[in-house]
């Protein structure tokens, strides 16, 4: 009987075709907007994640600098310099390295190529503090470093634009007024968090940088990387202590700060997090509205219909099988409606995702979800306009023009 | 009203009253109406509009309930079923004939015959064969895939015949079957409706018109909410009244 009651439904969809379709559009909107909201969200937000564990985790950064929200006025904090860099790696347990940073920038030539990029001074102890592997090359040598060579170690985007793509390594091309060996090329990392490609640098020997381009003794950053035995927080802290020591800041604030890598990356997910379930909640809300579009047409069917239902109740249908045929009409349209949102979202995320800078996803339980409410939407809101049916008077409803 | 058939009436109205609205609007359709059918019987329900005829037909087909009175269909009370015994009764006993033959749109032939054998959870191919008998019976097989906007008015009447009749009925009720046909389609259908009560079906028939009334074998005649008279054409060999 439900076999044959489907197929009615079917029939009577076909029927109307022009007609259920609009019925469904709201379905339709409703479906494909959350599910390609929710789906790019969640892709966002596992693309911030990778690239913030690409950074890799238990890392700490340390800058200088008063602190979250506090705006300039005073001096400017002082710089660190190597020998804080040398005591955090060697008094603090834990610590399974600390690299110091210093950045400049500046056009790069090559057999009449220019590419403007990013210099980073640092020492060995960058490439164990965080994984980036190298594609080809080799790192620095203690002599080079010791020495301040002008070699460097590029970054993918770099090799593209300025070698073409070509072979780099042991190539020699022009930064501002040194001449600089490529020794090594590294992996490709892709986007950062918040734009900014982190494969458009050249890492030299920190010493190189200072002595060439910056002229003084200053680190800007500290990077530590910390002992998987270590809690971050207790590193953080004991860092923290010796470099007010080291700043003399007996009573003073500090004037240097700490991230660690871990909460940037809760922040920052928290934050795409929420912003998937804002979007998705005024989609489920474009969802709803879709399903009293649904119960105002098949209100408007009963009504056309009956007639129809006049000779249904004649011929001796009871009132559970006229309910069911509009129940059963109302949720098989409803799913047709989850179905091609469901169809449409893909394609709106494959055409979407490469814009938001995020890999095409699918999202089964989304979908799956986004369906079930699809069919439940079917059930509620149609069933006021199947039981009015149902209801009918067979003879009121025969008579009726 | 005396009985004098041998064989116990297939329906018996008694003192069936019928009232709508309620308190000083309320209009008594039907006064007390007694009637006894047999089976195998062909009448014809004549009288002006508001006589009663269509409210004595409605209750008759167990589409609607009387106010008063007792309705015996096979000897069992139907005036005291509910709704859906009501319509379980329909699905099983009655067939239906209206005046605006009450089709499907946009549905074909077949699919219209087939529609009562639907409710009985009959099979695909049972419907399907069950119908196009229904529809040769009719002289409409070669037209089962039209729908009833390709049909004339009198094709559309005997396709709701055919539906009326697929399920093999007891009883064929027909209100005003020919009230919207010309002279020549209505004798077409009052020889189908002859021809289906030969066959053993009771047909029970409202009618204004006299010429349609002839077909029948007994004529009952209403006059405000009251049964007037009953006339026998004397063409039948059994006659209730």
């Amino acid at each position: 009987m439900l076999g044959t009651i489907f197929l009615l439904a079917l029939r009577s969809i076909q029927r109307h075709l022009l007609r259920s379709f609009l019925t469904v559009l709201g379905v339709v909107i409703g479906v494909a907007a959350v599910v390609t909201m929710v789906t790019l969200g969640n892709a966002t937000t596992a693309a911030v994640q990778n690239q913030i564990a690409s950074l890799g985790t238990n890392i700490l950064q340390i800058r200088p600098g008063q602190g979250f929200g506090r705006g300039g006025g005073g001096p400017r904090p002082p710089n660190f310099e190597m020998a804080d860099v040398t005591a955090i790696e060697q008094q603090i347990a834990g610590v399974k390295a600390a690299a110091p940073q210093v950045q400049s920038s500046g056009t790069a030539i090559f057999e009449g190529t220019n590419w403007s990029t990013t210099i980073n001074g640092t020492t060995s102890a960058y490439f164990i503090v965080q994984p980036w592997p190298l594609a080809e090359g080799r790192g620095f040598t203690e002599a080079e470093e010791e020495a301040g060579k002008a070699v460097c170690i590029i970054g993918n985007t770099v090799r593209e634009n300025l070698f073409r793509g070509g072979d780099a390594v042991g190539q020699r091309f022009r930064i501002r007024d040194i001449s600089c060996d490529v020794v090594g090329i590294l992996s490709k990392r892709g986007q950062a968090g918040f734009g900014g490609d982190q494969d458009d640098v050249v890492i030299m020997p920190i010493k190189t940088v200072q002595r060439r381009f910056t002229g003084n003794q200053d680190v800007s950053a500290i990077l530590v990387g910390v002992d998987d035995a270590y809690s971050t927080e207790q590193v953080q802290s004991a860092i923290s202590d010796l470099l007010r020591e080291r700043r003399k800041l007996d009573g003073k604030e500090d004037n240097f700060n700490i991230f660690d890598t871990k909460q940037i990356s809760d922040t920052m997910t928290g934050t795409t997090t929420l912003l998937t379930r804002i979007v998705a909640a005024v989609a489920a809300i474009s969802l709803v509205v879709g399903g009293i579009g649904i119960m105002n047409i098949m209100l408007v069917s009963v009504t056309e219909r009956t007639r129809e239902i006049g000779i249904r109740l004649a011929i001796g249908a009871v009132s559970r099988e006229v309910l069911l045929q509009f129940l059963v009409e109302a949720v098989v349209l409803s799913c047709i409606g989850g179905l091609i949102g469901l169809v449409l979202a893909q394609l709106a995320i494959a055409l979407l995702s490469p814009l938001m800078q995020v890999p095409w996803t699918f999202d089964a339980q989304i979908n799956i979800i986004a369906f079930a409410v699809s069919a439940l939407i079917g059930v509620v809101f149609g069933y006021f306009p199947a039981r009015r049916a149902a209801n009918l008077n067979p003879i009121d409803a025969l008579r009726h023009e | 009203m005396a009985s004098p058939l041998i064989s116990p009436p297939l329906i018996s109205l008694r003192g069936i009253t019928k009232v709508y609205g309620e308190g000083p609007n309320a209009f008594q359709a039907l006064k007390g109406v007694d009637l006894e059918i047999a089976r195998g019987d062909f009448i014809a329900i004549m009288g002006a509009s508001g006589s009663g005829k269509s409210t004595t037909m409605n209750i008759l087909g167990c589409l609607d309930v009387p106010s008063g009175g007792e309705y015996l269909f096979h000897g069992h009370h139907v005036e005291t079923l509910d709704r859906d015994q009501r319509a379980l009764l329909r699905r099983k006993y009655f067939g239906f004939v209206f005046q605006g033959f009450n089709l499907l749109a946009r549905t074909s032939a077949l699919e219209n015959v087939e529609l009562p054998l639907v409710y009985r959870g009959d099979s695909r191919a049972e419907r399907r064969d069950a119908a196009m008998e229904a529809l040769d019976k009719v002289g409409l097989k070669d037209w089962w895939d039209h729908t009833p906007g390709e049909l004339s008015g009198g094709q559309q009447q005997r396709v709701a015949i055919a539906r009326a009749i697929v399920t093999r009925p007891e009883v064929l009720l027909a209100d005003e079957p020919t009230g919207n046909l010309d002279s020549a389609r209505s004798r077409e259908i009052m020889e189908l409706l002859t021809e289906f009560n030969a066959g053993g079906i009771t047909v029970l028939m409202v009618t204004h018109e006299p010429d349609m009334a002839e077909f029948a074998r007994t004529v009952v005649h209403f006059r405000d909410g009251l049964i007037e008279r009953i006339d026998s054409n004397g063409h039948g060999e059994r006659v209730a009244g």
